[in-house]
């Protein structure tokens, strides 16, 4: 009985000490000039798309939960950010070639066909966010066609 | 029973410092790496130095560089072909290095950006080859021949290069081979013989 009181203590100072470690916010009021829908300027539909589901974490701007107060979920949710920007950077769009730009366009498309983006770890909370098969389509058509125009 | 709880109590305290201590070290291989490439690209620059002197443009002979690139290439579609995920993964890793550590000071500055934009890409593409399923694998290789197809047209090549065609993989693809044969990259054994030479590059 002592062992798990003590056990606790100890697992109850960590979680304590682990809330001092800061985390980077990745949040700005600024929205560039290089940013994708300011560039391709979708219709309206299109544009909330792509904001309810990829911008969180693929632009500089994320729009935090509650929960992100907490360690250690803001160390994953700082990981994921990360990534995310390091692989597509829609705030960062127009900075890249013709040839960046329909590689990634291309990339986009097959994640989204395929069902890989946006992930089930985010779309487990953000229901918002999960694609339906209309919304695919016309995501899917659209990214095309901006492709096509390159 | 009060010196098993203190053992307990320790190794937990060990078990979290640890597991934040190797977060940080992980961290720290990475620059290490970033810093390792450099370093290797900084060999291969000095070498071409000492052997041929800079002002001395021949735009017809394939640069060592050049020519590794299209050698890693070459293992990686033979990998693709033979459906071989970790072999792919291998290629894919060393022609990313091979990529990076390409020395592009040789072409004129507009062959300098044009070639600098055309190994961005592939590196990025090379990069998803080695770490990806055999599906991902294909979808990148679609877009890297299309990056080294380009690349060809401004380093030249030694070696005749067929440019071949398969209509039926993803609207269309197509890939660089050594020899005339049809060996499909983006189906292996279950359409082996999908394609036509499109293009004879010398």
């Amino acid at each position: 009985m002592k062992i798990v009181k003590i056990i606790a203590l100890i697992l109850l100072v960590a979680f304590v000490g682990i809330q001092f470690v800061p985390t980077e916010l990745n949040q700005s009021d600024v929205v560039p000039k290089t940013d994708f829908l300011l560039v391709n300027n979708p219709p309206e539909n299109i544009s909330t798309l792509l904001q309810e589901s990829c911008y969180d974490c693929h632009s500089n701007n994320t729009s935090y939960p509650w929960y992100n107060k907490m360690q250690p979920v803001a160390w994953f949710l700082e990981g994921h950010i990360k990534e995310g920007k390091a692989e597509l950077n829609f705030s960062e769009w127009d900075s890249l070639s013709n040839r960046r730009k329909a590689s990634k366009l291309n990339s986009i498309i097959k994640q989204v066909e395929s069902d890989e983006m946006p992930l089930s770890s985010y779309t487990l909370i953000h229901k918002e966010a999960r694609f339906s098969e209309e919304e695919k389509t016309i995501i899917i058509q659209w990214i095309t066609l901006l492709d096509d125009s390159l | 029973m009060k010196k098993v709880s203190v053992t307990t109590a320790i190794m937990v305290m060990t078990f979290v410092s640890l597991s934040a201590m190797s977060c940080k070290d992980s961290k720290k291989e990475h620059s290490v790496d970033a810093m390792h490439s450099e370093m290797n690209h900084d060999e291969v620059m000095n070498h071409d130095n000492l052997n041929t002197p800079n002002d001395v443009v021949d735009y017809n002979v394939q640069t060592s560089d050049a020519k590794q690139v299209m050698s890693d290439y070459m293992t990686l579609k033979e990998a693709l072909v033979a459906t071989n995920k970790e072999d792919a993964a291998k290629a894919g890793k060393k022609l990313e290095s091979s990529l990076k550590s390409f020395d592009v000071s040789k072409y004129t500055a507009e062959q300098q950006k044009e070639l600098k934009d055309i190994i961005a890409d592939a590196i990025e593409h090379a990069e998803h080859i080695g770490k990806s399923e055999m599906d991902h694998q294909r979808e990148h290789f679609k877009t890297l021949s299309k990056d080294i197809i380009d690349m060809v047209a401004i380093t030249g090549t030694e070696n005749t290069l067929y440019q071949q065609f398969c209509p039926m993989y993803d609207g269309g693809s197509a890939w660089l081979s050594m020899s005339k044969d049809i060996k499909n990259p983006y189906y292996g054994s279950k359409m082996m013989s999908c394609g036509k030479v499109q293009k004879e590059i010398n």
